[in-house]
């Protein structure tokens, strides 16, 4: 696939390092002139020396032919102009956009750029996975498509505790696809019975989330 | 009318002062404190008591856009120094914020065209510069052909459109 890369800083310069590695035709683009020289002794003539929010370099850099923008400068203003004029003036079907400051994610939603990335989101999903005690975790989040996949740990007072899955009387638009049991994950089957403890991987649109939440993560008794 | 400006570089505080000078209440948003100082060359009384209003804080923050009254400003400017700044901040003034009159200075000349042609209303000094001294060198050029005899004719010394700026 064609793909540019804008901005190579650490994020920027290892993916397209992956990316060159894994067979794809890449093109990475770096303002500092330092940085350039540096990544330059590298790669050689995959990286171009410019500002990636200049149209003509990234005229130069392919834009016209490219399949995929990923904007990952340091700089949220340039990211977003990036990708809106990869997406609407240059027709490019997929970007992928570097959020630095979680605060501007907001920016590039009513913008209409996505899917987005962001280290600080990143990390904080981490930490929700590893801390148990929020109860769910979003392991992906689709809103367009209005598809999640999430992570609850079953509650011991949980209706679902004890029972088959085939049993079950989850909210329709959502189904379970995994189940993580003493470090070891399997898909269940409809007889697989559910126990406390257990981390159970679901995949629903974003609606009913608080329904299944409910159902599996708070005391039984609570809704009847 | 109520004109909010962001960025108060040379553009930037020389407009929000022609506003409230012309009656309109302005207030304006910079990251720099200092800038105060900018807004106030050649006035007599102090910003605030002219009438002005100045609020620090970044272009992209809401909480700073909204503490300078972008919800009932019926004009925006965007003439920080960063022309993808004024082009974003521009477009959530716009689309997020419903402003009337939306303004932003934008020094690439391409991404400016771009944008003007997006609806994004913006305008160009580098444009400008770039129109003037063309046309600067092409009368210098008609003169020198005209009047290839006299030569004082090709002397061009009045052009200096003084727009060249960051």
């Amino acid at each position: 696939m064609q793909i540019l890369v804008l901005g190579a800083g650490k994020v920027g310069w290892n993916l397209t390092r992956e990316l060159i590695e894994k067979g794809h035709d890449v093109t990475l683009v770096e303002r500092d002139r330092d940085r350039y020289l540096t990544v330059e002794q590298e790669i050689e003539r995959r990286i171009q020396y410019g500002d990636a929010s200049e149209l003509w370099v990234l005229e130069r850099a392919g834009i016209e032919d490219a399949e995929m923008v990923i904007a990952v400068t340091g700089d949220d203003e340039d990211n977003i102009l990036i990708c809106q004029v990869a997406k609407e003036k240059y027709g490019v079907e997929r970007i992928i956009a570097r959020v630095n400051n979680p605060r501007n994610r907001q920016h590039f939603e009513l913008l209409g750029i996505t899917p987005l990335v962001s280290a600080t989101d990143l990390i904080l999903r981490l930490i929700e996975h590893e801390v148990p005690e929020y109860g769910l975790v979003h392991l992906l989040d689709l809103p367009e498509q209005q598809l999640e996949i999430i992570e609850l740990l079953l509650s011991p007072h949980s209706k679902a505790a004890g029972r088959r899955v085939a049993d079950l009387d989850i909210p329709d638009g959502s189904l379970l696809i995994s189940i993580l049991r003493e470090g070891r994950g399997f898909v269940p089957g409809p007889a697989t019975v559910l126990e406390p403890g257990d981390e159970v991987l679901a995949v629903l649109d974003p609606s009913i989330e608080e329904d299944l939440t409910a159902y599996f993560a708070e005391d039984g008794g609570a809704d009847g | 009318m109520f004109v909010l400006i962001v960025g108060l570089g040379r553009v930037g505080s020389s407009v929000a002062r022609a506003m409230l000078r012309d009656g309109h209440e302005v207030s304006c948003l910079d990251e720099d404190p200092e800038s105060h100082a900018r807004l106030e060359i050649e006035l007599d009384r102090s910003w605030e008591d002219m009438g002005g209003q100045l609020t620090v804080g970044t272009a992209l923050e809401i909480e700073a856009l909204r503490t300078a009254g972008i919800e009932r400003a019926d004009a925006f400017v965007a003439a920080t120094n960063g022309d993808n700044t004024n082009i974003v901040v521009s477009q959530i003034a716009k689309r997020r914020f419903d402003v009337p009159t939306v303004i932003a200075r934008v020094l690439d000349p391409y991404r400016a065209e771009w944008y003007e042609a997006q609806g994004v209303h913006t305008i160009c000094p580098t444009r400008a510069a770039i129109d003037m001294l063309e046309a600067e060198v092409r009368n210098a050029a008609t003169r020198a052909s005209a009047g290839a005899g006299s030569v004082e004719g090709a002397a061009a010394g009045e052009g200096g459109a003084g727009i060249g700026d960051a």
